[in-house]
């Protein structure tokens, strides 16, 4: 049997403010160590704004919960210098089969693409994703993580916040300009200011297993409705590192969800579905029902949720941690650009703007997928099965399966922070997009990536451009030399001109990205007027009015 | 107004209808069930325009919570 993750135990110090020092006032306050409140710290400590991260427990996630993590995702922990154990310890996977009953009805690809430093999709157990940020913290020294400390109650007051604060050595109080609540779906600090979630619940159980076994089944994401080995409707395989596999099994809403989680009651539904001989222990039990639903507004004056706390969904897509660590890189450099004075508290508006839209969608794709898996009559089931049947031959069936839409970078196309377009680009990434990695050189001729030279400042990309368009304040400007051309200091090499092609570049033609690698603005001559006015939109100095 | 064209369009309804009902001979109603849904699907798709379709479906359950709301019993 392949070894097992070790769950760290995390020291837990008195706060010193329970050893006689004077609390003293912060900037930010996390509340919460999972995947959201873990990105968002490492985020702003990397911006220079000293975090203090709260958490209840004194180790990394107890189950898995997730294990599919998007490219985006891992943009972002690369960004935050994290990177390279995802890198080392990911099980890597673009092949997803479908199978209805005994029959498989297609296999989807998710087509990688060559050329972007990180591949559409990577497994990994939610207590690694966790083990390895917690790595990076480490390694900050305006970062401080305090385990064993549960925040029990909030007060929010016109210029910051009060928590109140439990340990094993007593309990305390600290103040900050800013409290994220990156607690997770039985949010603490929501309950305390009694937010109310709107969105759906659904009755369906799901039995959620990790086993560990020898097998050697491809790192393929297999789905089967009504399986042949399970009298439920839908069950999922998947691989994980260390020989881990997650398990969905869907149980009828009436199902006895004491019984159903009895180890004695789960292996026979194994080994029904992997064979009697299948030699595998049981790592993780747990049993679901899922919600669709989000706050109404995620910024509560001084207080904002991220993650969980603030929108939840159910698993099909991966979008829960993925939509959540997008909700932190979101937050993060507006909170540092406010606290360091270079933007207006306006700007903190915008991450409502850009985040309830990109929650809704995650929403909406989430509870469409779960709709098709559980269908809620004989005619809406008859529609379901007459999509599964019809996918043997018809294209336009197989595009109505959904057995989850796996999650995408968000499109902040509406956002107040875009200048909109004034030239036209014959395609390439409108204001809004994330960016889209290419292969470049770097000045000294070494092998780099697109988005590990965008960095985390504002950036203003020019391609093919004669020079710079003079001193711009707080944005760093990026020659891109054409494909063929030699390397030059402050520069780039669009290697293999797949930069120009994503982008459709022109010669002169520039992109401002933001800190958080979103296209903030793009024309085809950018001079030093355009781009400020740009800069100052991003910063959300427009804002009012 | 919403697109979905509800006026006398059928050349030869007798044949159309014809062509319907001869699709269920022989069929339990569990595949009948499925006989429906999997054309629906077919013509849904041969429409290709989810504004329509979900015009027609609203038209179609409109009709049928007509009938519940004078009393009477669609599946009767
Ligand atoms: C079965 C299952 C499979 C999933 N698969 C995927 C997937 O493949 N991909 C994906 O992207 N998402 C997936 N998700 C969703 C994902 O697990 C969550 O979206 C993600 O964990 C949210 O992260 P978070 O940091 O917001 O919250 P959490 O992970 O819940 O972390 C909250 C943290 O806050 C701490 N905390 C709570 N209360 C307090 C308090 N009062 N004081 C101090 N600390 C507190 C907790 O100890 C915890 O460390 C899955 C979820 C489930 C259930």
């Amino acid at each position: 049997m392949p070894k097992a993750y070790q769950h760290p135990t995390f020291a837990f110090t008195p706060p010193p403010e329970l050893t006689g020092a004077a609390g003293k006032r912060r900037p930010v306050l996390v509340v919460g160590a999972g995947p959201v409140g873990l990105t968002l710290a490492l985020d702003l400590a990397r911006h220079g704004v000293p975090v203090i991260v709260l958490d209840d427990d004194a180790t990394t996630s107890h189950g898995s919960r997730l294990i599919c993590m998007s490219k985006r995702t891992l943009e972002i922990f690369d960004r935050l210098g994290a990177g390279a154990p995802f890198r080392a310890k990911g099980v890597v996977w673009n092949t997803g089969r479908l199978f209805f009953r005994e029959a498989e009805v297609y296999a989807f690809d998710l087509l990688p693409e060559p050329g972007h430093g990180w591949p559409a999709f990577m497994n990994l157990q939610q207590y690694y994703l966790e083990d390895f940020l917690i790595q990076a913290a480490a390694a900050l020294p305006n970062l401080e993580i305090r385990w064993n400390n549960a925040v029990t109650d909030v007060a929010l007051t016109a210029t910051g916040a009060t928590l109140g604060i439990e340990t094993p050595a007593g309990a305390y109080r600290l103040t900050a300009d800013y409290v994220v609540a990156c607690d997770g779906a039985r949010s603490t600090v929501r309950r305390a200011l009694d937010l109310p979630f709107v969105g759906r619940m659904f009755e369906d159980r799901f039995l959620i297993t990790d086993i560990a076994m020898d097998a050697d089944f491809p790192s393929e994401r297999w789905f089967w409705f009504e399986p042949p080995f399970h009298d439920g409707q839908s069950a999922l395989l998947h691989k994980q590192p260390d020989g881990v596999w997650r398990i969905d099994l869907q149980l009828d809403g009436d199902a006895d969800p004491e019984a159903a989680v009895r180890p004695e009651a789960v292996r026979p539904r194994i080994e029904r579905m992997l064979g009697k001989d299948a030699v595998f222990e049981i790592e993780w039990i747990s049993l679901y029902t899922f919600r669709c639903r989000r706050l109404e507004q995620f910024r509560h004056g001084r207080i904002f949720f991220a993650g969980d706390s603030a929108h939840q969904v159910s698993p099909f897509g991966a979008r829960g941690g993925n939509g959540g660590v997008q909700d932190a890189d979101n937050l993060a450099w507006k909170l540092a650009a406010v606290l360091g004075g270079a933007a207006p508290e306006a700007l903190l508006d915008s991450y409502d703007a850009e985040r309830i839209p990109a929650a809704d969608e995650n929403i909406l794709n989430s509870t469409r997928s779960t709709d098709f898996m559980t269908p809620k009559s004989a005619a809406i089931r008859a529609f379901r099965d007459a999509a599964l049947a019809l996918a043997r031959d018809h294209g336009f069936a197989r595009r109505m399966v959904n057995s989850g839409r796996l999650s995408v970078p968000a499109v902040l196309d509406g956002s107040p922070l875009n200048t909109p377009d004034r030239d036209a680009f014959a395609g390439g990434l409108p204001p809004g997009h994330a960016a889209v990695d290419a292969p470049v050189l770097a000045a000294d001729g070494q092998d780099d990536w697109l988005l590990r030279s965008l960095g985390q400042d504002f950036v203003l990309l020019l391609y093919d451009a004669r020079s710079d368009i003079g001193p711009l304040q707080g944005v760093r400007q990026v020659s891109v030399i054409p494909a063929g051309g030699a390397p030059a200091p402050g520069c780039i090499v669009d290697r293999d001109g797949l930069l120009q092609a994503r982008y459709a570049m022109t010669p002169g033609a520039g992109y401002l990205f933001r800190p958080d690698q979103h296209v903030a603005a793009r024309a085809l001559w950018p001079d030093a007027a355009w781009a400020a006015a740009a800069r100052d939109r991003a910063l959300g100095k427009d804002a009012i009015g | 107004m919403n697109g979905l064209l509800t006026e006398d369009r059928i050349k030869d309804p007798d044949a159309l209808y014809q062509a319907l009902v001869d699709a269920h001979d022989g069929l339990s109603a569990a595949e009948s069930l499925q006989l429906n849904a999997r054309l629906i699907l077919l013509l849904a798709n041969h429409i290709g325009d989810a504004g329509i379709v979900a015009a027609a479906a609203a038209s179609a359950r409109a009709s049928v919570l007509d009938d519940r709301a004078r009393g009477g019993d669609s599946t009767a």
